[in-house]
């Protein structure tokens, strides 16, 4: 099963290569980890999107709060949550494909934040479900280079994760 | 107070009241040894390696309730100190390991000794630091003292740069110290605590399986006084020996890989498992998959939540200090008026007792041959088993833990979870220093000892009274074990040949050494080491039977009921 967990930790040297330690130690996956300070400077969250048993993830999320460094720790997808990735791609944009590229953008609520006579960068946002749509939907042979930061998540109404 | 970075880190050490320090100089830490050289509250031991220095604290704090302390220079140094660490964090031993490191300025530039001290501890420590300010020196020195000996203890790495430590401050000990992201639970959940005795007290096959926590934890007056009021068998594994009297009739003796045949078999068929400061390890329970084939429900007491349903799913876990939540287990015994299921007690005591009737721990006796569990047996008798007893790792150990009865905790000293060569010496080292009035002896063979032979020189220098006695059978006993049994009798480099003479080799660094060749002459060779040299550190070099092996013996991937007996063989 795929989970989303959120960490709120001390924004200290060698917090993160703490966290990414624990998961090749115990050979837990990691299918992306996203990291940065919060509006507290003193802390960041990091969100990992993990895949396993439920007696595996019992087991990932008791050692990560058993890191000094750690503070918090949720799983999201225990509950109602949103979760974000954004994705920028360059995409070869000439002759019949410049417009079916705009139009493609469009569809997926995508911004074309670059552009020059033979390509596009477009800009999009949302699940990695919905990014890994649109590069099924466009020629492959037209993708130049694409760049994903990994899921960042968050819980619905009054699931806060907070100090 | 205005103090340079080397003044802090030993006032911190004196104000953490650490007597002795385990260390080797070098380049990067010579202005914390200037400091060290200025006063005489706190001892330095020069050891040979740092290797060893790691190990003699990591003793120390076994047969103590102290935190170890190492100190070592920067590179090589933080190297060869890592066996150590690693060894102390498998079995959760509180220590703080002081490393020195370059100047702040040359870090990353690979400079002379340099090595990224806190990457190549961080998978084997409980936390570690790099200090880049003196200003945080000190708290951070609390900081690492207090994640040492707190929660599920372990071992703490204190990088410095060597310009930190000629840099200056105000000094200000923190008293105490709150950490928002490290904040260990003590108390036990009542109402979990309160399923765990119903449960007990329903019990018709119960058994109490304890380890190493219940040392760690200092709880063996707690455990014994609950297992004599609940009447039902205990073991202990091989890290928890001594926490409870091995020769009272409710111990069933140790479970596990060698474990006794009424231990594994009471484990296996028990139907309510009460677990303390265990972590069901594969060395113990063997395959969890055979383990789980019989029904039972499990109570597990454990500080560290990631201990519990680890390996086996539990049915009433419980976190927390071990001490506390057995107070409280007694406290609502004491209020019990319904008693445990007494009639099924009794036959289950039938059942186990005719599983102890097998003897297990019987060995043959061969004509001029010296067995090893003989050697043992002879030393309980000798030491009248209150000596302190570090082991290195092989056969000796599984001998020792076997046949000396362990009566008392923290008098058992070995690597249990790492299975570190090596470690007898500076244990036996560690523990002289904290208990100058207690026998203290390492049991150990002819290839571990030779992992840290050059302590010989460091129990010189400070006339430790320590009795080494080698189990010396020519061969890597546990190595020539296990080729014997699963490898078609093939000894692939488990033969020690051109071994030194030891007792050349004791008297060559200003020890005793005494060979015994012959099983009469066992006892009188162990009374001359300890009643005729009582003050001398002593090499029992003991040549005794090349072919016995360890038994019972689960094999790897086995379960606890598959024991293989020596008279199978």
């Amino acid at each position: 099963m795929r989970h989303i967990i959120s960490i709120l930790l001390e924004n200290e040297a060698g917090a993160l290569s703490r966290v990414a330690g624990l998961f090749s130690a115990r050979a837990y996956n990691i299918e992306s980890l996203t990291v940065a300070p919060t509006e507290d400077d003193s802390l960041s969250r990091m969100t990992i999107v993990t895949r396993g048993s439920d007696e595996i993830l019992e087991q990932i999320t008791k050692q990560l709060n058993k890191l000094v460094d750690v503070i918090k720790v949720v799983d999201l997808s225990e509950a109602a949550h949103i979760e974000r990735e954004l994705m920028l791609i360059k995409v070869r944009a000439t002759g019949k494909d410049r417009e079916e590229m705009k139009r493609m953008a469009e569809i997926f609520r995508g911004r074309i934040i670059d552009v020059t006579d033979s390509t596009y960068v477009v800009e999009l946002t949302g699940t990695g479900a919905k990014l890994d749509a649109f590069i099924q939907a466009i020629d492959a042979g037209l993708i130049l280079e694409t760049v994903r930061t990994g899921v960042s998540g968050i819980g619905r109404g009054d699931r806060i994760l907070k100090v | 107070m205005m103090m340079t970075g080397a003044e802090i880190v030993i006032r911190c050490l004196q104000e953490e009241k650490v007597e002795y320090v385990f260390g080797y100089p070098g380049g990067a830490v010579l202005h914390i040894y200037d400091e060290l050289f200025k006063q005489d509250k706190v001892k330095h031991i020069l050891v040979r390696h740092e290797q060893a220095a790691v190990h003699a604290a990591d003793g120390l704090a076994r047969s103590t309730q102290q935190v170890g302390v190492a100190l070592v220079t920067s590179g090589p140094g933080a190297t060869n100190a890592v066996t150590g660490i690693a060894t102390a964090y498998m079995d959760s031993i509180p220590l703080v390991i002081i490393t020195g490191q370059v100047p702040s300025a040359y870090i990353g530039q690979d400079a002379f000794q340099e090595c990224d001290t806190v990457g190549i501890t961080r998978p084997c420590v409980k936390h570690n630091f790099l200090v880049k300010d003196v200003r945080e020196l000190a708290a951070t020195m609390k900081k690492a003292f207090h994640i040492a000996a707190t929660g599920r203890p372990g071992p703490v790495v204190v990088d410095i740069p060597k310009d930190v430590t000629a840099a200056r401050c105000e000094f200000d000990y923190p008293k105490t110290i709150q950490m928002r992201s490290y904040n260990p639970v003590v108390k036990g959940h009542l109402g979990q605590i309160k399923k765990a005795v119903d449960l007990l007290l329903k019990a018709k096959r119960p058994m109490i399986y304890t380890g190493g926590g219940v040392i760690l934890s200092d709880a063996a007056e707690q455990l014994t006084r609950l297992t004599r009021r609940l009447g039902f068998p205990v073991c202990n594994t091989l890290m928890g020996l001594g926490a409870y009297p091995a020769s009272d009739r409710q111990y069933l003796g140790m479970p596990g890989m060698h474990g006794t045949v009424e231990a594994n078999m009471a484990m296996q068929h028990s139907d309510v498992l009460l677990a303390i400061g265990a972590r069901f390890d594969d060395r113990v329970i063997g395959n969890p998959e055979h383990f789980g084939e019989v029904p039972r429900k499990i109570i597990h007491i454990d500080i560290d939540p990631s201990s519990i349903s680890k390996r086996v799913k539990v049915d009433v876990p419980i976190v927390g200090s071990v001490p506390d939540v057995l107070e409280e287990m007694l406290k609502l015994l004491d209020g019990d008026k319904t008693g445990v299921d007494a009639a099924a007690l009794a036959e289950w005591w039938e059942e186990i007792e005719g599983w102890r009737a097998k003897q297990c721990m019987k060995y043959k006796q061969k004509k001029n041959l010296i067995m090893p569990q003989y050697v043992i047996e002879k030393l309980h008798e000798v030491t009248g088993g209150e000596a302190i007893v570090a082991s290195d790792v092989g056969q000796h150990q599984m001998w020792a833990a076997q046949y000396y009865k362990f009566e008392k905790p923290r008098r058992w000293l070995n690597s249990g979870g790492l299975g570190t060569m090596g470690v007898g010496m500076p244990y036996a080292m560690g523990a002289a220093f904290a208990h100058p009035d207690k026998q203290i002896v390492c049991v150990t063979g002819e290839a571990s000892i030779q992992m840290c032979i050059q302590e010989l020189s460091t129990i010189q220098q400070f006339r430790l009274p320590i009795k080494i006695i080698c189990l010396n059978n020519r061969y890597l006993g546990m190595v020539r074990q296990w080729q014997e049994m699963f490898y078609g009798s093939r000894y692939s480099q488990s033969y020690m040949d051109s071994l030194p003479d030891f007792v050349k080799l004791a008297e060559a660094y200003g020890h005793v050494g005494i060979r015994v060749e012959k099983p009469e002459d066992v006892e009188a060779a162990l009374k001359k080491a300890f009643i005729d040299h009582k003050d001398d550190c002593v090499f029992l070099d003991i040549l005794t039977d090349q072919k016995a092996n360890v038994f019972p013996m689960v094999a790897a991937g086995k379960g606890l009921s598959e024991m293989i007996l020596a008279e199978d063989l």
